[in-house]
């Protein structure tokens, strides 16, 4: 296997008496946005201030590439730094600069661009944070959930190859929140950065993780996949995950990941006789509606798809949930295929009409928006898990909705 | 008997780690300020501790010359003595007033800030923000501070021993009668370069006294051991300006017996 981009060989670290971590080990992967959760005070900011060099363990090695950060020279010591950027808990925000100079401030002292350039950088990061009515504004005359963004913008400023964010989606609701993770996602996606997330927002935030690394007590509880860390059952990672997770999405208020498989369950254990249930996949592509939206209006586009579906397919006994940051996965248990296949042609015609005028008001793009919604119906049977019953909706997928803002303009 | 020698032996060497580091920690800060991009946060430091405490500053240096004038010229007219009244008052400011006060109150008005802006930065984690972002904090926030005093605080001791010699004109001559051709002519007969110079001298070692300490104290607000968060840099602003107080007047005294 690759070396990986950093790894962490039994690091102990104690404040006074109290060990925060114990004979850790951990890797992260070049490329893949790794979470890191456990409770708080757990110890999981300190974990990632050991990757920047503000906290050095007490015993153990840290490694980048395969060298320790302890035996590395000034010059490999400057360089891995340049290339790691940190978003705090608490922002840390100049209090004394606009948010302007804020997002500025590493260009200014770490780099020649000139004051153009410099100016140009830090408003394209203010437009996609959203930033642009407070830009001479101080930090204090701002939200809490605009001072993250703030702290957002400046992190990712300087194009870096490896972000480490410290909760940065608290104290935002739920469109921003994931505005921000989508904003993760994507940016990942562009600049190949590394991410190591340290977030309480499940699942939000498994929808744009490739691994979870679950801290407890000092130790690593889990490294690995969501799905695997389901298939796991392990108590500890269960109680945790069922902890932090709500019963609700907070962005469409659909059922939660945990509560869906629950309901699942039960619904495939009350039918008698056939053991199956009908189960269809919404799906459309949240990139391309990021790209001619924006983040935040993207998403509302996303709630307001939840609410639709909810409204529509809950009064028929179903129920449904997020399974990725844009697929929509709806379980009907007293409705059978041919019914569900009518019900969703009637579904879609009135999605269309409902749909467009909405998404295309957003679009204000002069370029016309071309989207499309997806649905695939297949039938699920008892001890078929969520992950088949994904992939075999998404082979029957097909077109249910085309939105166009050209016709409608 | 053991612990008490036991105490004082700890508080000695905690003393003298204190020294040390405060030592270090000024180094890196004088060496910083030659860096590049320097120029413009000196520039605005010296606004806030040297342009924005020139009211005080000349305040002071007018009442205490006129103090000056009115206690000397009662004590000098009893040896009907009184035409030394200007070089009595000019050379107790240029020598030892001008420099002690004004450092006095630079501490007091800039100093304090300095500390409390400093510790504030230092707990709500922007200076572990400004490490991240490979802005070395020394250099950031500590070396403009240094230079700024090291240009401000001699300035301000002239801006003081000028409008001091103006306040005992105003005291001697203009409300005690003393002849106003004398009191100017004693002032630049007695008053000699070598008297500038060991203002000058004085001026410069309480800028990096106060400085490196209210500085310092600051930057490590989050190291006390008596108190955290907000309380601590309280704690350490009211420490910045009476060890600065203190070190001034031991200063003084040293640099005095060396310049003598």
């Amino acid at each position: 296997m690759d070396t990986p981009l950093i790894e962490f060989r039994d690091v102990s670290k104690s404040f006074g008496s109290r060990t925060v971590l114990n004979k850790i080990d951990l890797k992260i992967h070049e490329g893949h946005i790794t979470t890191i959760i456990g409770k708080s005070g757990i110890g999981k900011s300190v974990l990632l201030k050991h990757i920047i060099g503000l906290l050095a363990p007490d015993e153990g090695d840290i490694l980048f590439q395969g060298v320790p950060l302890s035996r590395m020279k000034k010059s490999e010591w400057d360089s891995y730094r340049s290339n790691i950027s940190y978003m705090f808990q608490n922002n840390a925000l100049f209090d004394s600069l606009t948010i302007f100079d804020n997002i500025a401030l590493p260009l200014r002292q770490t780099t020649n661009l000139n004051s153009k350039e410099i100016e140009k950088k830090v408003m394209l990061r203010v437009e996609q944070t959203e930033l642009n009515e407070v830009v001479y504004k101080y930090p204090s005359e701002l939200s809490g959930g605009m001072q993250k963004r703030a702290a957002l913008a400046r992190a990712l400023v300087t194009d870096p190859e490896i972000v480490l964010f410290d909760e940065p989606t608290t104290g935002q609701d739920p469109i921003r929140k994931n505005a921000i993770l989508s904003m993760i996602a994507q940016y990942k996606r562009k600049f190949n950065f590394t991410a190591i997330v340290i977030s309480h927002e499940i699942p939000d935030i498994f929808f744009i993780s490739d691994r979870i690394i679950l801290l407890w007590e000092g130790k690593i509880g889990f490294q690995g996949t969501y799905e695997e860390a389901i298939e796991l059952h392990h108590p500890m990672v269960d109680e945790l995950l069922y902890s932090l997770e709500g019963f609700q999405d907070e962005l469409t208020g659909l059922l939660s990941k945990q509560t869906f498989r629950a309901r699942y369950e039960t619904a495939l254990s009350r039918t008698r006789k056939k053991k199956t249930v009908t189960a269809v996949l919404f799906n459309m592509n949240l990139d391309i509606l990021s790209e001619a939206l924006g983040h935040t209006a993207s998403l509302e586009v996303v709630k307001s798809l939840g609410d639709y579906i909810n409204t529509h397919l809950d009064a028929l006994g179903g129920f449904s949930a997020r399974q990725s940051r844009d697929q929509i996965l709806t379980i009907l248990p007293h409705v059978d295929i041919e019914e569900t296949e009518e019900m969703i042609e009637e579904f879609s015609s009135g999605l269309e009409e409902k749909w467009m005028a909405k998404i295309c008001v957003w679009s204000s793009s002069e370029d016309s928006l071309k989207l499309s919604i997806f649905a695939g119906i297949t039938v699920a049977s008892s001890g078929e898990d969520i992950e088949s019953i994904i992939d075999k909706a998404r082979n029957n997928q097909k077109i249910i909705a085309s939105i166009d803002c050209k016709h409608w303009r | 008997m053991k612990s008490l020698i036991d105490k004082l032996g700890n508080r000695a060497i905690v003393l003298i780690n204190n020294l040390g580091s405060t030592a270090i920690f000024f180094g890196r800060g004088f060496i910083m300020i030659f860096r590049p991009k320097q120029l413009a946060p000196v520039i605005h430091q010296i606004y806030h501790i040297g342009t924005r405490s020139t009211n005080i500053v000349i305040m002071v240096g007018f009442f205490t010359g006129m103090v000056l004038g009115l206690q000397l010229y009662y004590e000098l007219i009893k040896f009907g003595s009184e035409g030394v009244l200007g070089a009595a008052v000019a050379l107790s400011l240029i020598r030892e007033l001008g420099p002690v006060l004004t450092a006095i109150m630079i501490t007091a008005r800039a100093g304090s800030s300095m500390t409390a802006e400093i510790g504030i930065q230092r707990i709500s984690e922007q200076i572990d923000a400004l490490y991240t972002m490979r802005i070395d904090p020394i250099r950031f926030l500590i070396s403009p501070r240094i230079a700024a005093s090291i240009i401000s605080f001699p300035i301000l001791t002239v801006f003081f021993d000028l409008v001091g010699i103006v306040g005992g004109y105003f005291t001697g001559v203009v409300l005690l009668g003393v002849n106003s051709g004398v009191y100017i002519h004693r002032v630049h007969a007695s008053v000699e370069m070598v008297d500038i110079n060991g203002g000058f001298i004085k001026a410069l070692v309480f800028a990096i006294i106060v400085s490196t300490i209210c500085c310092y104290q600051g930057y490590f607000t989050h190291m006390r051991k008596d108190s955290y968060g907000a309380k601590s840099v309280s704690l350490s602003t009211t420490s910045a300006v009476v060890t600065s107080c203190i070190m001034i007047l031991i200063a003084d005294y040293v640099v005095t017996a060396f310049l003598m």
